[in-house]
């Protein structure tokens, strides 16, 4: 129909699926195509989460039925900003919304970042999740201690999977070449290193659990760092709380007779370091890789979650064979013509209405940056399509003209090469991973290339 | 479905929902049966509600109980409040709708659906 309104959404995961959903709910008429970069949808459910918590995949069966909604099309493997510009995307459709998520990566701007042995923790959970991107990252885990900076989700994820026994991980559908190098690891002993205390942790208390209670492994926690912890904790929210309370029960409590026995059996430990921050990687000898982080001791000034962390001048070595920095993911900007705050690494926008271009939003970690777990974007997605039905309403985005969709962006893309890939072709790609996941005895087996997943599409 | 079963029955528990608009819904779930899985079968439109299909991985079933109510749910794993805490609109008698299971006793019960308030720090101009 030509005369309905037409939205496109870049960018195919949860910010992306929870808009579509929301439009196509709330109205009759709209109809809304998903363009995504990679053959595959569902962006981070599929390589952020890790394997080990299926649980949180199931959004995908929503994602699935939004997919297949007849007013609802998928267009993978196109990549907007080079395959199509958002002006032509602006050209075709009512509305374009942004949900192209937080594909960078901030770095710690310390000498010997750039050291073998030093990885991104986005990179190293993209190749046990099998982005294509990252398949030939093959981190070298021969040694005894990682060392992962930065003390949030990602880098507990990163910790976990590091220290899991191997019968856990191969009954989830981490990636076979992630799976054999890690049952060869080395690796003993991580720490997961903050620069500031106990109580600004940025971690969940899920996630902190999980560490409590991993199979054959024990806390290493340094009992000082909780100085006047136990005091503080009084005065704040019930999170913060109950996550502190536990972190102090692992640091300082006398462990039960059972727990006992766990700790003293286990072969792995890991440990939080807290008031460090990255100075330098030191190299090994031959200055072929990193071989020990030197870290700033800090300490706090101020309480609470706006408390600052201060340098005391003092400075400690720890060797380590591994450095994984997870101190966060920032978006990019995609086109030169849409406005971009790179400090904040956002596109800068009100309630999602991205600020002075009209007929185009936000949605997701592109709007909000890269926090929250995906029930935070499901919200700001419902969020920004509210905004967007809300301008429909107001006449402030005019959908009275006719406009082409996708029929406006096909014919764009096989004049440059580029052939999407449909939600039908996506069905064979996972059929095909299912089918091969469980001739492992996994729930899946990714694949690991483009052109894997192209030519499992176009069979 | 639901449809063809008699519309009275002995054995269903009455809930009260209230919706994000403050509207009042009633059903009937059996006992057993969470109160998820009984704002599925009866279609209640709550946004986003059961995002992990009741795997204890989100908190977007989080419900809101009376005081009185909140008392006879019965025990709260370490898990649930686990995943509570990250709830927008946490209270006191708050509880994750997957992990209750309906009771006879718990006959014309009042579960609020808390509104999805964005965190004002996103929106504005960005600028916090
Ligand atoms: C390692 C990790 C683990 C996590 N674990 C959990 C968890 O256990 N539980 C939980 O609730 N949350 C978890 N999260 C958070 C959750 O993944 C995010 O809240 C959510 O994915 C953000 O959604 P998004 O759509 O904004 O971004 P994304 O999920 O990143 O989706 C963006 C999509 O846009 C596509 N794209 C990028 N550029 C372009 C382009 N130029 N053109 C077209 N498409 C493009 C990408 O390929 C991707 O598919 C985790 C996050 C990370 C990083
Ligand atoms: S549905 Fe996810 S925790 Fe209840």
């Amino acid at each position: 129909n030509k005369n309905t309104p037409k939205v496109c959404i870049v960018g195919a995961g949860p910010a992306g699926f929870y808009t579509a959903q929301h439009l196509i709910k709330s109205r009759q008429d709209v109809e809304v195509d998903i363009y995504e970069r990679l053959p595959v949808p569902f962006g981070l459910v599929r390589f952020g989460v890790a394997p080990d918590h299926p649980e949180v995949k199931n959004v995908i069966n929503t994602f699935t039925q939004t997919a297949q909604h007849s007013r609802c099309s998928f267009y993978g493997n196109v990549n907007v900003g080079t395959d199509v510009s958002v002006k032509e995307l602006q050209q075709a459709y009512h509305a374009v919304v942004l949900s192209y998520g937080a594909e960078g990566n901030r770095r710690m701007g310390v000498p010997g970042e750039d050291l073998a042995g030093v990885h991104a923790a986005k990179d190293f959970v993209g190749w046990y999740n099998g982005l294509p991107d990252n398949r030939k990252l093959h981190p070298d885990l021969s040694c005894e201690t990682a060392v992962i900076l930065g003390q949030g989700n990602v880098a507990l994820d990163v910790a976990r999977i590091l220290l899991s026994p191997m019968d856990m991980l191969k009954k989830t559908d981490i990636t076979q070449p992630a799976l054999d190098l890690l049952a060869e690891s080395r690796i003993r002993r991580v720490l997961i290193v903050g620069r500031r205390g106990p109580m600004q942790i940025a971690c969940t208390i899920k996630e902190v659990r999980e560490m409590v209670n991993l199979p054959d492994t024990r806390p290493e926690m340094v009992a000082a760092d909780f100085k006047g912890i136990a005091e503080a904790v009084k005065e704040v929210p019930r999170p913060r709380k109950r996550l502190t309370e536990l972190l102090l029960k692992t640091a300082l409590d006398v462990p039960t007779e059972k727990e006992q026995e766990k700790r003293s059996k286990a072969s792995r430990v890991w440990g939080f370091r807290f008031f460090r921050s990255p100075v330098e990687v030191l190299p090994a000898p031959d200055l072929s890789r990193a071989a020990a982080i030197r870290l700033a001791v800090n300490r706090l000034e101020g309480s609470g979650e706006g408390a600052s962390a201060v340098p005391t001048g003092e400075v400690e070595d720890v060797p380590c064979g591994l450095v994984i920095s997870s101190i966060g993911y920032k978006s990019l900007p995609i086109d030169p013509l849409l406005p971009f705050d790179s400090r904040k690494a956002i596109v800068p926008n009100t309630m999602g209405r991205v600020q002075k271009t009209a007929g185009v939003y936000c949605s997701g970690w592109l709007k909000t940056g890269p926090t929250g777990v995906i029930g935070t974007t499901m919200n700001n997605s419902f969020d920004t399509a509210r905004a967007l039905l809300e301008d429909m309403d107001s006449g402030a985005l005019d959908v009275s003209s006719a406009k082409p969709g996708s029929q406006g962006v096909t014919p764009l893309l096989e004049k440059r090469g580029v052939k999407p890939v449909e939600f039908s072709d996506w069905e064979k790609i996972d059929n095909e991973e299912i089918k091969r996941g469980v001739a492992m005895g996994k729930p899946r087996e990714k694949l690991l290339s483009v052109d894997e997943m192209l030519h499992v599409a176009r069979t | 479905t639901t449809s063809t079963q008699p519309l009275r029955s002995d054995n269903k528990v009455t809930v009260h929902f209230i919706n994000r608009d403050g509207e009042k819904i009633t059903v009937k779930g059996s006992p057993g049966d969470s109160l998820l899985d009984v704002v599925i079968d009866q279609d209640l439109d709550f946004d986003g509600f059961g995002a992990c299909e009741g795997t204890l991985a989100c908190s977007t079933c989080h419900l809101i109980f009376e005081e009185e109510v909140y008392k006879q749910l019965g025990p709260v794993t370490d898990e649930e409040m686990d995943m509570l805490d990250l709830a927008y609109g946490l209270t006191d008698t708050s509880r994750l709708g997957c992990q209750i299971c309906l009771t006879k006793s718990l006959e014309g019960m009042v579960a609020r659906v808390p509104e999805s308030v964005s965190d004002i720090r996103q929106s504005g101009d960005g600028s916090s």
